[in-house]
Formats: structure tokens, C-alpha cells, sequence
């Protein structure tokens, strides 16, 4: 799991739950891929996150080094600032741990890179 | 026995790893998807040349994002089939995976996806695989979560296999009730072959429905050849991956930067023949 992915996966699908976000990350194995840079993307796609809850991801793995705790206005002229977030949000990955519903408490297992967010069906809604 | 794969088992138990090898290395399976996906790009309407996020709906192993990442996108991929699931990540795909049901409904946080994409997967909610399973009541959630993650003025554009009128019918009301405004654009509607369908869900306020590829009244046979060898380059006019003209533009490039290349033969970009 990528950290994009986890700046917008919630566990609102639960019964009784009214957000499910942000649901918090406990990593047993994290790794890190290279892929390509694409600034245009980054750019695109910064105003859409949640950044505090990048930042805290990102810290709780281990991987919040160099990451400012607020975005200043002008990010998009940061090569620099791009960069950091492409290796945060597409490079790292989760490969086995678990996810927190902040509500619930229920939690959902991370394994071989992938989030099961699949329900028993007491849970659906 | 039907031939539909959605008749004969849960999706989760119908692909598995056998299944789920088999359909990812056999060609003609690939081609398709391919080309139905660049299809679903096209209705997409997505800004010209700017790489969006998308979601892609029931992703399985990655055929469909595969098209997406050629065209420069970003996707995140959700799928109930572990195996398919397992297989996308051998392929190593750039797209991310979740693992999850869209009866569930769809679990990501507010506007946040460019547009949707679904390629052969929809026909399967109209099932009813456990006791639990009430079609309307999974359409239902799986459409307003759907909807209410969607960016303003996206859309959502599915290729899927109904059975019947009154499965299209049923799919296109729930699709309205969650506040979508759209249809079914139905390509080369004379063809037995070509026929697809495409329900086509737009956020932003009613606009035309998309026109459908193949319903002049000239030679339809004409119309689909020409479809087909349009599909050998994507919408912005690059070849699609793995193809020949791909491969040979990626030769040239190799050699105008003196790079050691293989001379082309007949050979360049042809399938093998499977086995050695
Ligand atoms: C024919 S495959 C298509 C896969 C991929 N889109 C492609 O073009 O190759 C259909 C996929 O839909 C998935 N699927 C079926 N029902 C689903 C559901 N309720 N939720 C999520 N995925 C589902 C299946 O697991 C399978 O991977």
C-alpha cells in the first residue's frame, strides 16, 4: 500500500461509522520501489491530500524525514519539496502490517502490499 | 450450464489462481481489455494531456490499468478476487491495490479520483451470491459511495456484459437514484462481434450521452475493422505498448541515442507461439 492510497482510503463502508478517517498504520515490513518522476502529477494531486495526515503517515513509518509539517503556497516552483512527496506518496509501499479504523477500532490486515478492506456481513451497511 | 463466469461461482471463487494466471496470459483476453479500455478513456473526457488519478473498479490483474499507465494516469486499483489481486502484483503494475467488494461500497474519502474506470466487472453485482445479497441494496451503496468520491464534473465509465434490457434498466436507475446523470452508449450495436456496452455516468449536470461507435448506416464490417486498427494508438496518438509500432518507435529511439539495437525483421513484435 502507497501512502496515496492511504491519504484517501477511509472505512466508511462500516455500519455506524461516519468517517473512518484517518485510519491509522501500524508497518511491519515497509519497503521502497523506484518510480518515475512525473512533477506534473505531484503538483496535480498535492492539492487533493489531506497533508497532516501525509505528514503523520509518513512520520509513523519512518519515512517523514524531510517533509514539512505545513505546505507553503508556492510548493509547485520546490523541486526539491515534488521530489520528497513522489518518494513519500508513490515509492514507499506498506507490505505487511495492519490499518485502524479511527471509530471502530475494528482493524484491517495489510498483507503482500495490499489493504483488505472486506467486510463480514454483520459489518455492511 | 451458462458460459457467464458470474453463473457459476462467487467472483473471489471463480478467480482463482488457476483462473487468474490463465486470463492474464492468454492474448486475446489482453487485446480486448486493452482495447475496451482505451475505449472507456476516450467517454472519459479526461483533460487533454494532464495525468489524473483514477480508480479502477474491479482491476483484477492490472490489463486495464496497464492502459491507464500508458496514458500517463495514476490509478488505484480495487478487486474481491485475492488471486487477481496476487497476479497484479507479480506484474508489478505501477497502480495500487485494495482488496474489496463495490457491493460494499466504494471506501475512499470525498472528490478525491479524476474519473473511474471499469472494464468487464459491473455484471457481477447484479448476482446474488450469499443469503445477505440484495442486487438493488449493492447497487445502491456501491453507486452513492462511488458518486461521492468523484471529483466535480468527473465521470465514471463502465464496460460490462448485461444480460437483458431490464439488467440495464436496473443499473442506469440506481446509477440516477445516487445522482448521476448518464446512459448506456452501445458500439457497433449490428455487430454480434463488436458490440459493447458502456454506461456512461457524468457528475457535473446533464450533458449529451457520448456517441456510440458503429451505428452509421454505412457497411458496419467497415467501421469495426477501422475501429481496430485505430486501437494499435492511443488517444494521444502514441502506440499502444508492446505493440509493433511501439516497438519500433522505442528502436528508433534507442538508435538516434546510439544505443545497441537489434535490426527489425519480420519478426519485430510478433506474439510467440507459446510454447518453447
Ligand atoms: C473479467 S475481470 C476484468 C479485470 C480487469 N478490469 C481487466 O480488464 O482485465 C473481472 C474482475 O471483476 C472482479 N469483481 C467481480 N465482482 C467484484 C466485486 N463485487 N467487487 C470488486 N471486484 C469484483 C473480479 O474479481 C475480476 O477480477
Amino acid at each position: 500500500m502507497k501512502l496515496i492510497t492511504h491519504n484517501m482510503l477511509t472505512s466508511k463502508c462500516l455500519k455506524g461509522v461516519m468517517t473512518g478517517y484517518p485510519l491509522a498504520i501500524n508497518a511491519t515490513d515497509v519497503k521502497v520501489k523506484e518510480v518515475d518522476f512525473n512533477p506534473e502529477f505531484i503538483t496535480r494531486v498535492i492539492p487533493k491530500l489531506d497533508w497532516e495526515v501525509l505528514w503523520v503517515a509518513a512520520n509513523s513509518i519512518g519515512h517523514g524525514e524531510g517533509l514539512p509539517k505545513t505546505l507553503e503556497p508556492k510548493f509547485e516552483e520546490d523541486e526539491d519539496l515534488l521530489k520528497r512527496v513522489h518518494k513519500v506518496l508513490l515509492e514507499v509501499e506498506v507490505e505487511e502490517g495492519n490499518l485502524t479504523c479511527p471509530e471502530s477500532g475494528r482493524q484491517f490486515p495489510i498483507s503482500k502490499g495490499i489493504p483488505n478492506m472486506l467486510l463480514t456481513e454483520a459489518e455492511v451497511q | 450450464m451458462s458460459k457467464r463466469p458470474e453463473h457459476q461461482a462467487p467472483p473471489e471463487v471463480f478467480y482463482n489462481e488457476d483462473e487468474a494466471r490463465k486470463y492474464t496470459q492468454n492474448s486475446r483476453i489482453m487485446d480486448i481489455q486493452a482495447q475496451m479500455t482505451e475505449r472507456c478513456l476516450e467517454l472519459l473526457l479526461l483533460p487533454e494531456d494532464t495525468p489524473c488519478l483514477l480508480l479502477d473498479i474491479g482491476c483484477g490483474s492490472g490489463l486495464s490499468g496497464a492502459v491507464l499507465e500508458e496514458s500517463g494516469h495514476m490509478w488505484i486499483g480495487m478487486d474481491i478476487s485475492p488471486a487477481m489481486l496476487d497476479v497484479a502484483k507479480e506484474r508489478e503494475t505501477e497502480g495500487d491495490l485494495v482488496l474489496s467488494d463495490m457491493g460494499e461500497g466504494v471506501p475512499f474519502r470525498a472528490g478525491c479520483f479524476d474519473g473511474a474506470v471499469s472494464v468487464s466487472a459491473l455484471q457481477w453485482l447484479f448476482n446474488a451470491d450469499k443469503k445477505s445479497h440484495n442486487p438493488v441494496k449493492r447497487l445502491h451503496q456501491f453507486f452513492s459511495t462511488l458518486y461521492a468520491c468523484l471529483s466535480r464534473s468527473a465521470r465514471a465509465v463502465f464496460q460490462f456484459y448485461p444480460e437483458n434490457e431490464s439488467q440495464m434498466d436496473l443499473v442506469t436507475s440506481q446509477a440516477m437514484k445516487a445522482g448521476f446523470y448518464g446512459g448506456v452508449v452501445v458500439d457497433f450495436p449490428n455487430s454480434a462481434k463488436a458490440k459493447k456496452f458502456f454506461l456512461v455516468l457524468m457528475t457535473g449536470g446533464s450533458a449529451p450521452l457520448p456517441q456510440a461507435l458503429g451505428t452509421e448506416e454505412t457497411d458496419n464490417s467497415l467501421q469495426v475493422k477501422y475501429a481496430k486498427r485505430e486501437a494499435t494508438r492511443n488517444i494521444r496518438g502514441k502506440p499502444v505498448k508492446n505493440t509493433r509500432a511501439w516497438i519500433m518507435e522505442k528502436k528508433e529511439r534507442r538508435r538516434k541515442q546510439g544505443k545497441d539495437t537489434k535490426p527489425d525483421t519480420k519478426y519485430t513484435g510478433r506474439k510467440r507461439s507459446g510454447r518453447f
